[in-house]
């Protein structure tokens, strides 16, 4: 006779399969946002990865005008007596010149909230990271459909 | 150059952050760009932004042509003691820019 599976573990196996099965089908909704492919923030990143958490990065979904997208930066405190922030970077996917810009904060501040316009050559992820005094990186990044690009290459 | 336009709070309560705004007339040259003429118009944007509150530095930007024409910035500063922020930044041709504004803290 045949050895059989004992009916216990054929289920177990199932059981295994079908929980793996569950977590590939839901890990795409926990995933960190695909970082793009950006010299300068790879090599801010160096090789860390960031928390995708606490920073805040609000753009439109949509914005008429790629010449002026209005932007908002946020990482809620309290900071002290923890880490404070020392830095935000602002990465664009698609500009000519990728880190827009660089918000330094020499001594720590209460309350970390920018907003500012941006230029975006047309459609595309912008990534935020944060950098902590001890060197943790929280991340945020938002995608921007812009109808019309700011005319960067002069046409 | 150097016209801006900043907007902060006649009165802040100490301890608590106070909102800053300023705008500042900068054409943010990309050097992308060609003028009427076909004459290709040089980068010229504002590098360097930042704001110091009674002498001491509170915010820093590092600029580039992704921020757009006109630079907007804007931020909270703790209200400590009363007195100035002074806001500086300087573009690729070497222009410096100033502006200042006054807070009373009670």
């Amino acid at each position: 006779m045949k050895p059989r599976a004992h009916p216990a573990a054929a289920r177990r196996r199932w059981l295994k399969g079908a929980a793996a099965l569950a977590m590939a089908r839901s890990l795409p909704g926990f995933a960190a946002p695909e970082m793009p492919d950006i010299p300068l923030l790879t090599q801010l990143l160096a090789g860390r990865v960031p928390r995708w958490e606490r920073l805040r990065l609000d753009l439109p979904a949509l914005a008429d005008n790629g010449l002026a997208v209005p932007l908002k930066l946020a990482l809620p405190g309290p900071f002290a007596p923890g880490p404070s922030v020392q830095a935000i970077h602002l990465f664009s996917e698609k500009n000519p010149v990728p880190e827009m810009a660089v918000f330094e904060f020499p001594a720590p501040l209460e309350r970390i909230e920018i907003d500012t316009r941006v230029r975006l050559a047309g459609s595309q992820k912008v990534v935020a990271v944060a950098v902590m005094s001890d060197q943790t990186l929280y991340a945020a990044a938002g995608d921007v459909i812009v109808t019309i690009a700011a005319c960067l290459d002069g046409s | 150059m150097a016209d801006s336009r900043v907007s902060v709070p006649k009165e802040a309560r100490r301890g608590e952050p106070f909102e800053v705004r300023i705008s500042i007339r900068h054409p943010m040259e990309t050097g992308y760009r060609t003028d009427e003429s076909g004459n290709h118009v040089p980068r010229n944007v504002i590098r360097r932004f930042a704001c110091r509150y009674n002498g001491a530095p509170v915010l820093a930007v590092r600029v580039s042509s992704g921020i757009a024409a006109n630079p907007y910035f804007r931020f909270f500063v703790t209200a400590r003691e009363s007195g100035a922020l002074e806001f500086e930044w300087v573009d690729d041709a070497g222009v410096r820019g100033e502006a200042r504004a006054d807070v009373a803290v009670v």
